[in-house]
């Protein structure tokens, strides 16, 4: 096999995650690439959590309907999903706790024989899993060895009892490619923010953008950053913009409830043109809606969230290299331009784990910004023909800052003059028209699949991954823009040339992606659309494209 | 050294007889007296809220955060946070941090952050002409109370001593040198340092003769001594009728929040290795 899917199994607390990034290690110490998805409810004991680890010779990020392998800690992951078994899954299944059919291993035993606690459970599983899927046991050695933090000795012992216990049932093909990093979007936003500058993070925890939070947190020391986490969401905004205000490269993340607390901030680093980096991570709305599960309808709030008319850049990253790449890229447009920049993600990228492939991985320094000369008085919004005033902060020798959230005037100054208001709302918008001109510079809009194809799917954000695949299998082509504002609509007509047929393909219910196409004169012909929090799988996908293919 | 006129040209729309004109008055005085004294006012901020008392953000000549309505304490804390050479002055409405941002304050309270809230405390809302705050007395017949408020007002300095505030005190608009005195001990605590000042709104809410009757200066009080400055700022509730303590209340010494936040020093080149040693365990 060139491809493979696995499935593993069991209760919330019986350590699936890291069950399964074991899984995924192996995978990509077998030259895969490699796409990890994890499903869990909200809860911190008990609930069934399973993780699907998908391994392909191409980049993915997204699962197909069945599985090869089942790894079953818990009875229910053997009842649940019997619907994704094909005629040849093979299921290995812990005995003590699972019935059949399969391969039924006895962890229980193995444990007491080697005195090892519960948790080391999985280990005899994976191993058990290794020679099913005839990894050579040097393989195994040597993931364990890298990626066990402790104990790696008493858990290889157990791996290889299960290792022992069975043999190959679907070899996977050995493949050529080097093993490459795993790392989940946050993780790939984060290392994008620090490769731009980041100087400090300041978030409250929400679902499914926690785990940047607590990745940042654990990093700080080695990434020299500060991270902070205040009391909610508006104090998170408002110190993001009192660290901008002081010269610092601050970003802030939240999911949609938290975003919506921070609006008022929003506004204001709009009107007081601070550079501040949103990171917002999508999950199942409205309200409360599924904390832990996905979804793309928060596209119209970022477009639209704050009272008044301001620029705002907006970057939708597909996958892990584009989260890097863009993350950096948006720190340095957030403090080039003076402007608010998000990265909008969503929990499946946020979450799931990818293989990062990245073309350079010195990635983009940070950025310069225009600075006060110091040759006249200060003034903090001193006009320009880009609209963009060169920046002092406090603490500057003989600079008087002052920034303000009222409309004012060069220096800062509350102003009702209507004059000035005028001439200040265009400087600011001028800004856009710069941001949009420096489009040109990077490839806001991207093109896969089979390009001169007349029929497009057109998608953005984590769907990426499966538009892709369903693309090139179908022969359709796939644009993406990645940066939806300004909205790179020249680009997208460029990249649309030639093509007769739209299909929209996003996870909201009711297209938001393709209401903003069709505000800039650009039509999707039809489209597809999920909102049950789960991701499109590559199947799914492709049974709904075809249907609406002549 | 040419000192800088501390004094901006924006036209000054406080009432007549506001006490807004004797809080900038003392902070213009600390600010002179600052660059007399050979400091650079370069590292001085000053960050507002929304209301009267945050139009000082435009007329004093130094930097300044003019934010938004209750949320000039969290701005103060991340300047303070990227900055801790900044002396990070915070003005604040009652309505302003009493009511819309109550939680910062007391958060920062709570993690002793080094910057100085001064509250100017006039208990009702000035420029949006005439409610009441969280501060006025029951029964304040203000425009969205037209019946007088159902509710009692809540005391801001016990309040403060109850959230870890380090630095406690208490002035009067028209008590000019007091009010100067505990402006620049508040300054000059490293801590969070609150000073609560009783403002008199010459429109909305002129109460300079019941102050007037009422105030004095306890004599003896330990400001060490954290029960009496309990009973000190209990003696007042903000409501009943009762003599007003006004100066310091209380001080202690705590590790500030700021220092235990700063970020470790790590070079451009340290930064990408660590990248690179992050990616290679995740491999």
């Amino acid at each position: 096999m060139n491809e493979v899917s696995v499935l593993i199994g069991g209760k919330a607390g019986d350590g699936i995650n890291s069950a399964g990034a074991l899984v995924a290690q192996l995978l990509n110490h077998s030259g895969y690439r490699v796409y990890l998805y994890f499903d869990y409810p909200s809860l911190i004991r008990g609930g069934h959590n399973f993780a699907i680890i998908r391994g392909a010779e191409q980049g993915i990020g997204t699962c197909r309907e069945k599985v090869d392998f089942v790894l079953a800690l818990t009875r229910e992951t053997v009842e649940r999903h019997r619907g994704m078994w094909h005629e040849g899954t093979a299921v290995v299944y812990n005995s003590g706790l699972v019935k059949g059919p399969g391969q039924g291993i006895p962890v229980k035993e193995i444990l007491s024989q080697e005195g090892a606690p519960d948790i080391m459970g999985n280990s005899v599983i994976i191993g058990a899993f290794a020679k099913a899927a005839g990894i050579p046991w040097e393989t195994v050695t040597s993931v364990f060895m890298s990626h066990i933090p402790k104990g790696v000795e008493l858990n290889l012992k157990l791996a290889r009892k299960g290792y022992d216990l069975l043999e190959p049932i679907h070899p996977v093909s050995r493949l050529s490619s080097p093993a490459l990093p795993l790392v989940t979007g946050n993780e790939a936003i984060g290392l994008g923010m620090v490769q731009g500058g980041l100087e400090a993070y300041v978030s409250y925890p929400m679902t499914p953008s926690s785990s940047l939070l607590h990745f940042l947190a654990e990093q700080k020391d080695r990434f020299g950053i500060q991270v902070v986490h205040p009391e909610n969401e508006i104090a998170v905004i408002l110190m993001g913009i009192g660290f901008a205000c002081a010269g610092k490269r601050a970003a802030v993340g939240t999911s949609g409830g938290g975003f919506c607390l921070m609006t008022e901030g929003l506004s204001f680093a709009g009107m007081a043109e601070i550079p501040l980096v949103l990171v917002v991570s999508q999950r199942t709305g409205p309200s409360t809606g599924l904390p832990t599960y996905t979804g793309q309808s928060d596209l119209r709030l970022v477009l639209h969230a704050g009272q008044g008319e301001f620029p705002r850049f907006i970057v939708a990253p597909g996958d892990v290299a584009e989260a890097v790449y863009w993350s950096a890229v948006a720190m340095n447009l957030a403090w080039k331009y003076q402007v608010p920049a998000f990265i909008l993600t969503d929990k499946t990228l946020s979450e799931g784990t990818y293989s990062l492939d990245l073309p350079s991985p010195a990635g983009i320094p940070p950025g310069e910004f225009p600075r006060w000369d110091g040759s006249n008085a200060y003034r903090r919004y001193a006009y320009s023909p880009s609209g963009v005033s060169p920046l002092a902060f406090p603490g500057t020798k003989d600079a008087v800052v002052k920034v303000n959230s009222y409309a004012h005037d060069e220096s800062g100054i509350t102003t009702e003059e209507g004059e000035v208001v005028a001439l200040m709302t265009e400087k600011r918008l001028k800004k856009e028209q710069g941001l949009a001109a420096e489009m040109d510079r990077y490839l806001p809009v991207t093109v896969s699949g089979v390009a001169g194809s007349f029929s497009v799917l057109l998608c953005w954000g984590s769907t990426k991954g499966v538009c892709t695949e369903v693309g090139s299998a179908l022969g359709l082509r796939v644009i993406q823009p990645v940066v939806l504002s300004p909205f790179p609509k020249e680009q997208l007509k460029k990249a649309l040339e030639g093509s007769k047929r739209i299909i929209c393909v996003e996870e909201n219910a009711t297209g938001q992606l393709e209401e903003l196409a069709r505000q800039h004169g650009i039509n999707a012909d039809t489209m597809i659309l999920k909102y049950d929090g789960r991701p499109f799988t590559r199947e799914e996908l492709e049974r709904k494209v075809r249907e609406v293919l002549p | 050294m040419t000192l800088r006129n501390l004094i901006t040209e924006a036209q000054n729309t406080w009432c007549p007889g506001c006490g807004n004109f004797m809080i900038q008055h003392s902070l213009k005085n600390i600010l002179a007296g600052m660059e007399n004294e050979g400091k650079s006012l370069d590292n001085v901020v000053l960050v507002s809220g929304i209301g009267c008392h945050a139009k000082i953000a435009d007329y004093l000549n130094i930097n300044s955060v003019y934010a938004l309505h209750g949320r000039a304490i969290p701005v103060a804390t991340g300047l303070k946070l990227a900055n801790p050479h900044l002396t990070v002055i915070c003005c604040s409405g009652d309505g302003d941090c009493y009511a819309e941002g109550l939680d910062h304050l007391i958060f920062a309270a709570k993690r002793n952050i080094d910057i100085t809230v001064i509250v100017h405390n006039n208990r009702v809302y000035g420029l949006t002409t005439g409610q009441y705050t969280p501060t006025s007395p029951l029964g304040f017949r203000g425009k969205s109370t037209p019946s007088g408020t159902a509710e009692y007002p809540f005391n801001p300095l016990e309040l403060m001593l109850a959230s870890g505030a380090t630095y406690i005190a208490r002035g009067y608009t028209r008590k000019q040198e007091q009010l100067k005195a505990l402006f620049l001990q508040g300054i000059a605590h490293r801590g969070f340092s609150f000073i609560d000042v009783l403002q008199i709104c010459a429109t909305f809410f002129p109460v300079a003769d019941y102050y007037g009757s009422r105030v004095y200066d306890p004599a003896g009080h330990d400001t060490g001594d954290f029960e009496a400055a309990c009973h000190l700022a209990r003696e007042w509730d903000y409501n009943t009728d009762a003599r007003i303590a006004l100066g310091f209340f209380y001080q202690r010494q705590a590790p500030v929040f700021e220092e235990k936040m700063q970020p470790a020093a790590v070079t451009q080149e340290e930064r990408d290795h660590a990248i690179a040693a992050l990616l290679g365990s995740r491999t």
